[in-house]
C-alpha cells in the first residue's frame, strides 16, 4: 500500500491506495504553524486499522522549505564563493556573511588562478568568531570540475558542521544559481532535518518502518536520507503533486494542459505525451533564482475567490484576493459568487452571493444573472488567455542548432485537464472558449495526494568528457576518470546512463520505474590550429519524471467511476438551467 | 539585484550542427565556450537582457540585397536562414522598441559577402548585416544608417554593397590589407561617384592595441557618426582583433573591446569573426553585452592577460594617429570628393575581379553606375564567373529619381536572356524582384 500525502494551505489531503485503487481519502486541517503535527495526524488517520507492514511507500509533499523561504531567511550561516574573471561577484551577495575569494577555473575546468589560501583563513577566523557553524561553498565552473570546492571544504573541515558545496546541485551551468541555490539548500537545511527526522522517529514508535519519500519540484520523489544535501529540492511540490495527479488522465500520445483553478490562483502546466514539461533551467521562489528543477508552472491571480470588479465598464478579475467569497461571508464579489448565482454551486449563501454579483449589476446596468454570466464567461476567457500565454512561452524558447530548428515542433494542446474544487463547472465553457476537448480530472480536489502517491523517484545525471585532456567527470556524483582519445559519444552515454540508474536506486527509486533518457547529446570536435585535438562531450541523463508502475489500475478505475457519474456533470448542473 | 541599465536583447544561435568542413577555423565549437560563459555567467537572468528566439530571413529577405546565383537556395544553407534571421529579429526588436539595442550572436558570419553571390567568400556566403538593414528600410522606413565594422578583415562585402549609396555610412577598421586576407581597404578606397567619403576605411598596423583602437573610435568614428546622425548604428562585430586570435596580428582585448562597444553605443551589433573561441570570445563576447546592457564590466579579463606584453609601440600610436587624420579628412572633403568624382560623366563603369577563397571561384564584374545626384544611381553588374555562369544584375535604389527607374527598367528589359544564365531586376522601390532566363 502507499500513503500520499500533499500539504495545502488550508487543507491537508492524505490517501491510500493499493493495487487495486484508491482505498480511503482523507483532508485534515493543515496547521501552517505544526505542520509536524498535521503531518502525523493525516498519517495516522488514514493508516488507522491497516497493518504498519502493509504500507511499503509513504511519499510526502510539504511546504515547509516553501514557506521558510517565503517568510524571509534569517542565515546564521556563511557562503564563500570562489571569483573568476566575469561579473562581479559582489552583485549576487546573499547576506552579511558573504566571502568572495581568489581562485579561478575556466569553461572546461581547468585552473586559471590558484585558490587564495591565505585569504581564506583570514575569512575562517571572521566567521567563527560570529559563531557560524555551516557554512556555503561555490565555485565558477565547479560544476565543470569541483576541484576548488573540494579544496576549500578540505581546508574548513574542521572548523565548520556541514559544508555545501556548490556542484552537488546540478550539472548545469549557471554560478549566480548555483550561489543562490546553496544558499537556500543551507537556508532550510536544519529545519528541514529535523522535521523529518522527527516524523520518521514518530512513526517507527508507531511501529511504521516505511523509508519516507518526498516529493520535489520536478514531480519526482527522493528518499530522505538523499535530501538532506539538498532540501532546497523540497520546495513547490505542491504544485507538482496536482500536475502529477493529472498525468493518469493524459493520454500517451496528447498535448494537455493542466488547469487548477483554487481559490486565490490558478496554476497552470502542460503535459506531453504524460512527461510534465520542466522548467529549462531552474525554479524561481521568493525573488530567488535557482538551479532546482521543476516543472514549469505558472500561477495566476485568477482565482474563484479573486477580487471581481467593474473598471470603465469592463469587468475584470484578481489578481488580488479579500478574503472568502460573498457566499461565504467575504467582503467583495467573486467568481464563486457568480457560480452560485448560476446555481453551479450547491454551497454558499445564495442571498449573498446574488448581492454581490447586484452591486457589480448596478454599476453595468444589466441584470444580475446576466452579470454573474459575464463575469463566468469573463473567468474562463482569462483562464484561457493565460494558458495559451505559457504555452508561447514554451514554444519561444530558444534553440541553439539547426537541427533543433527545423524539427522544433511547437506545442498545441489537444487536452485541457482541469482541477481544483469547482473544475466541473468550467467545463464546457472553457471547452467552448479554447476549442480545446475539456475535462475535470476525476476526483480533482484529491489529485494532489494522488499525484504525490504516484510520483516516481527522479534525478538527473550530467556528465563530460574531454578527450583531449583526457578526463571524464560527473562532477555531481563525484566521479572522475582518466580516458583514452578513443573514448566515444557512445562510451559517454552508456557511463552516464550507468551512474543516473545508481544514483536512482540510491535515491529510492524501484527497478520497474527507471525509465531514463538522454536530455541532452553533444559531441565538438576541438580544431586546434587546423587540426582536431580532441572530442568535447556532454551528455545529460535522467529518469524521466512519471508515474510508478502499477498506477494504471487506479487512474482506470477512476475514470470508469467518472463515465458512471455522467461525468462530473452530477456536481454541476449547466449554467442555463437546463440537463443534459 | 544585477539590471541592465539600457533593455538590451540577444539571440545567441551558435549552429552547434554546423561547419564549413569539420576542421575549418568556422566550425561547430566556434561559440561553445561563449555559450558555456554566458550560461556560467547567469546572463540570462539579469533584468533588462533579453534572449530570443532566432527567425528564419525569407527568400525575398535575400533578393532584396543580393543577386544569388543562379538563385537563393543555391547559396543558402538551414543555417544562413536562420543566422541571417537572428539579425532580423534583433533588429525588429529594436525597431518595436522591445529593446533599446541588441546584439545577435550568431553564425555563419555574412560581412565578405557581396552584392552578386557566386560562392563563398571569407566564410561567408550571405552579408546578414546588409540583409537586416534592408529589411529595415523597408519595414519600418529606416534611411540613414552608419555601419561600423570592427572585424579585423576589411568588410569588403559590406563596402561593395553600399559603395554607391549614399545613405549608408560604412566604417570599417581592419588588420592593414597588406598583411592580411582580403588584402584591401585603403582610405583611398573611399566609395563610388555618388556617395564619396560615406565609405571610410581605417586599416590599422599589425600589432595595433587597445590604445590605437580606442583613439580611432574616440577621434575619428565617434565624430563622423555624431556629424552623420545615423537613424541606427550597426556594429559588425568581429573579435578577431584580440591578441590570442590565430588568424590575425593584433593585440586587443576584452576591456578594449568593451569600451569600444560603450563609446560606439551601437542600436544593433552582429557577430562576425573570431577564431580564438577559448581565450578570447567568452570574455570579449561578455564584455560587449555588458557594454551594451551599461553594466560593469571591470572585472572581465582573459585567463593570463597582461597588457604591458601587448603594449603597441611608439611607431604604431604615430601610424594610427596619421592614418586617423587622413580618414578624417576624406570625411571633411567628401562633397567635394563627390563632385570631383563625377565630373561631369553620365556613367561610371569599373572592372571587378572578386576571388571566392572559400568556394575557389573567380567572378569577373563589369559595373555601371549611373551619375545621379538625386539618388544612389542605377546599378548594372554584367557577371561572369569561371564556372561559366553569367548573368546580369540590375539594381534599381529605394530611393531612385525617376530616370534611373526608367534605365532600371530599360537595362533589364533589354537585356537578351539567351546570354545569360539569369537576368535579375532588384527594383527596390517597388519590392519587386524579377527573374529572365532559363528555369
Amino acid at each position: 500500500m502507499i500513503i500520499g500525502l500533499d500539504v495545502g494551505g488550508t487543507h491537508t489531503d492524505v490517501v491510500l491506495l493499493d493495487k487495486d485503487g484508491l482505498l480511503r481519502e482523507i483532508k485534515v486541517h493543515t496547521d501552517e504553524l505544526d505542520l509536524f503535527h498535521t503531518v502525523l495526524s493525516g498519517i495516522e488517520q488514514i493508516s488507522r486499522g491497516i497493518k504498519p507492514k502493509a504500507i511499503e511507500r509513504l511519499v510526502l509533499s510539504t511546504t515547509l522549505t516553501t514557506n521558510l523561504i517565503v517568510q524571509g531567511i534569517n542565515p546564521d550561516f556563511g557562503m564563500i564563493v570562489l571569483s573568476g574573471p566575469g561579473i562581479d561577484p559582489e552583485f549576487f551577495r546573499t547576506h552579511e556573511h558573504y566571502y568572495v575569494i581568489g581562485g579561478a577555473l575556466d569553461h572546461r575546468g581547468r585552473e586559471v588562478t590558484p585558490v587564495d589560501l591565505g585569504g581564506l583563513k583570514k575569512i575562517v577566523k571572521k566567521l567563527r568568531r560570529a559563531d557560524i557553524r555551516h557554512v556555503g561553498v561555490v565555485g565558477k565552473f565547479s560544476s565543470r570540475n569541483p576541484v576548488h570546492e573540494l579544496q576549500v571544504r578540505d581546508a574548513l573541515k574542521k572548523y565548520f558542521r556541514k559544508i555545501f558545496l556548490g556542484h552537488w546541485i546540478s550539472g548545469s551551468l549557471n554560478y549566480p544559481r548555483r550561489i543562490a541555490t546553496t544558499f537556500l539548500n543551507a537556508s532550510v537545511y536544519p529545519i528541514h532535518k529535523n522535521f523529518f527526522e522527527a516524523v520518521q522517529k514518530t512513526l517507527e514508535k508507531h511501529g511504521l518502518q516505511v523509508p519516507i519519500h518526498i516529493l520535489k519540484a520536478d514531480g519526482g520523489t527522493m528518499s530522505f536520507e538523499a535530501s538532506i544535501n539538498y532540501p532546497g529540492q523540497t520546495i513547490l511540490s505542491g504544485p507538482a503533486a496536482s500536475v502529477m495527479g493529472a498525468i493518469p488522465f493524459s493520454g500517451d500520445q496528447e498535448e494537455a494542459l493542466v488547469l487548477d483553478i483554487g481559490g486565490t490562483t490558478t496554476d497552470m502546466a502542460v503535459i506531453l505525451k504524460r512527461v510534465p514539461v520542466l522548467e529549462p533551467v531552474g525554479i524561481e521562489i521568493a525573488g530567488f533564482k535557482t538551479l532546482i528543477r521543476a516543472l514549469k508552472t505558472r500561477s495566476v491571480g485568477l482565482g474563484g475567490d479573486s477580487v471581481v470588479k467593474i473598471m470603465n465598464g469592463k469587468i475584470t478579475i484578481g489578481p488580488e484576493r479579500k478574503g472568502h467569497a460573498m457566499a461565504f461571508g467575504g467582503p467583495v464579489p467573486t467568481t464563486t459568487d457568480a457560480l452560485c448565482v448560476l446555481n453551479m454551486m450547491p454551497e454558499g449563501d445564495a442571498a449573498k452571493a446574488a448581492a454581490g454579483m447586484k452591486m457589480l449589476a448596478d454599476e453595468l446596468d444589466r441584470p444580475v444573472v446576466e452579470t454573474a454570466r459575464a463575469v463566468f464567461e469573463h473567468f474562463c476567457a482569462e483562464v484561457v488567455r493565460h494558458a495559451r500565454s505559457l504555452v508561447d512561452d514554451i514554444n519561444s524558447k530558444p534553440v541553439y542548432t539547426v537541427y533543433e530548428y527545423w524539427e522544433g515542433r511547437q506545442i498545441k494542446p489537444d487536452k485541457i485537464l482541469l482541477l481544483g474544487g469547482p473544475a466541473a463547472c468550467f467545463v464546457d465553457q472553457i471547452e467552448k472558449v479554447s476549442g480545446v476537448k475539456t475535462m475535470a480530472v476525476p476526483k480533482c480536489a484529491m489529485a494532489n495526494a494522488l499525484g504525490a502517491a504516484f510520483a516516481r523517484t527522479t534525478c538527473e545525471v550530467s556528465l563530460f568528457a574531454d578527450t583531449e585532456r583526457g578526463i571524464i567527470t560527473a562532477p555531481e556524483e563525484n566521479y572522475f576518470e582518466k580516458i583514452s582519445s578513443a573514448f566515444t559519444r557512445e562510451d559517454a552515454q552508456k557511463k552516464a546512463l550507468e551512474l543516473l540508474e545508481q544514483k536512482a536506486r540510491r535515491s529510492g527509486a524501484s527497478r520497474d520505474d527507471l525509465e531514463m533518457d538522454i536530455l541532452e547529446n553533444q559531441q565538438f570536435n576541438m580544431v586546434r590550429g587546423f587540426s582536431a585535438a580532441g572530442r568535447n562531450i556532454r551528455i545529460k541523463a535522467q529518469v524521466r519524471p512519471g508515474l510508478v508502475s502499477g498506477y494504471q489500475v487506479i487512474s482506470e478505475k477512476l475514470s470508469k467511476e467518472m463515465a458512471m457519474m455522467n461525468g462530473a456533470r452530477q456536481i454541476c448542473s449547466k449554467p442555463d438551467g437546463k440537463q443534459d | 539585484m544585477l539590471k541592465a541599465r539600457r533593455k538590451t536583447g540577444l539571440i545567441f544561435f551558435p549552429a552547434f550542427d554546423w561547419a564549413i568542413d569539420p576542421t575549418h577555423p568556422e566550425r561547430e565549437e566556434r561559440l561553445l565556450y561563449t555559450q558555456d560563459q554566458a550560461m556560467e555567467e547567469g546572463l540570462f537572468d539579469i533584468e533588462g537582457l533579453i534572449e530570443f528566439k532566432s527567425q528564419l530571413v525569407l527568400e525575398k529577405d535575400v533578393q532584396r540585397t543580393h543577386f544569388c546565383v543562379p538563385d537563393v537556395s543555391a547559396m543558402m544553407t538551414e543555417s544562413h536562414f536562420i543566422s541571417a534571421g537572428s539579425a532580423k529579429r534583433i533588429g525588429i526588436a529594436v525597431m518595436e522598441k522591445e529593446i533599446e539595442s541588441g546584439f545577435a550572436l550568431v553564425r555563419p558570419p555574412g560581412h565578405h559577402a557581396k552584392r552578386v553571390v557566386h560562392g563563398a567568400r571569407g566564410f561567408c556566403n550571405v552579408n546578414i548585416e546588409a540583409m537586416m538593414i534592408e529589411y529595415l528600410r523597408f519595414a519600418y522606413g529606416v534611411r540613414k544608417v552608419a555601419i561600423v565594422d570592427t572585424d579585423c578583415h576589411h568588410g569588403d562585402g559590406t563596402q561593395d554593397i553600399y559603395w554607391h549609396d549614399p545613405d549608408t555610412l560604412f566604417i570599417s577598421l581592419h588588420q592593414d590589407g597588406r598583411t592580411l586576407y582580403p588584402g584591401t581597404g585603403f582610405p583611398e578606397d573611399m566609395g563610388g561617384p555618388n556617395a564619396a567619403g560615406r565609405t571610410l576605411n581605417i586599416p590599422l598596423p599589425p600589432r595595433t592595441s587597445a590604445e590605437g583602437f580606442l583613439h580611432i573610435i574616440k577621434n575619428v568614428v565617434r565624430p563622423i557618426l555624431d556629424e552623420f546622425q545615423p537613424d541606427i548604428v550597426v556594429n559588425s562585430a568581429g573579435q578577431d582583433n584580440h591578441y590570442t586570435d590565430p588568424l590575425t596580428d593584433m593585440n586587443f582585448s576584452a576591456q578594449g573591446y568593451a569600451q569600444l562597444t560603450e563609446i560606439l553605443r551601437p542600436d544593433i551589433a552582429v557577430l562576425e569573426g573570431g577564431y580564438s573561441i577559448e581565450g578570447a570570445l567568452p570574455y570579449v563576447n561578455l564584455g560587449i553585452i555588458l557594454a551594451m546592457a551599461g553594466m560593469d564590466y571591470s572585472k572581465i579579463s582573459e585567463p593570463g592577460f597582461d597588457p604591458d606584453k601587448i603594449r603597441q609601440t611608439e611607431q604604431v600610436t604615430r601610424q594610427v594617429e596619421r592614418i586617423g587624420e587622413t580618414v578624417l579628412k576624406i570625411w571633411k572633403q567628401r562633397d567635394e570628393l563627390t563632385e570631383k568624382r563625377r565630373a561631369g560623366k553620365a556613367f561610371e563603369e569599373r572592372t571587378n575581379q572578386i576571388y571566392y577563397d572559400t568556394d575557389g571561384i573567380y567572378e569577373t564584374q563589369q559595373e555601371k553606375v549611373r551619375i545621379c545626384s538625386d539618388c544612389a544611381g542605377a546599378l548594372r553588374i554584367d557577371s561572369s564567373s569561371d564556372r561559366g555562369a553569367r548573368i546580369l544584375a540590375v539594381h534599381i535604389p529605394l530611393h531612385a529619381c525617376e530616370k534611373c527607374r526608367e534605365i532600371g527598367r530599360q537595362w533589364y528589359d533589354e537585356a537578351d536572356p539567351r546570354s545569360y544564365l539569369r537576368v535579375f531586376l532588384q527594383n527596390r522601390p517597388d519590392d519587386e524582384y524579377l527573374t529572365k532566363g532559363l528555369p
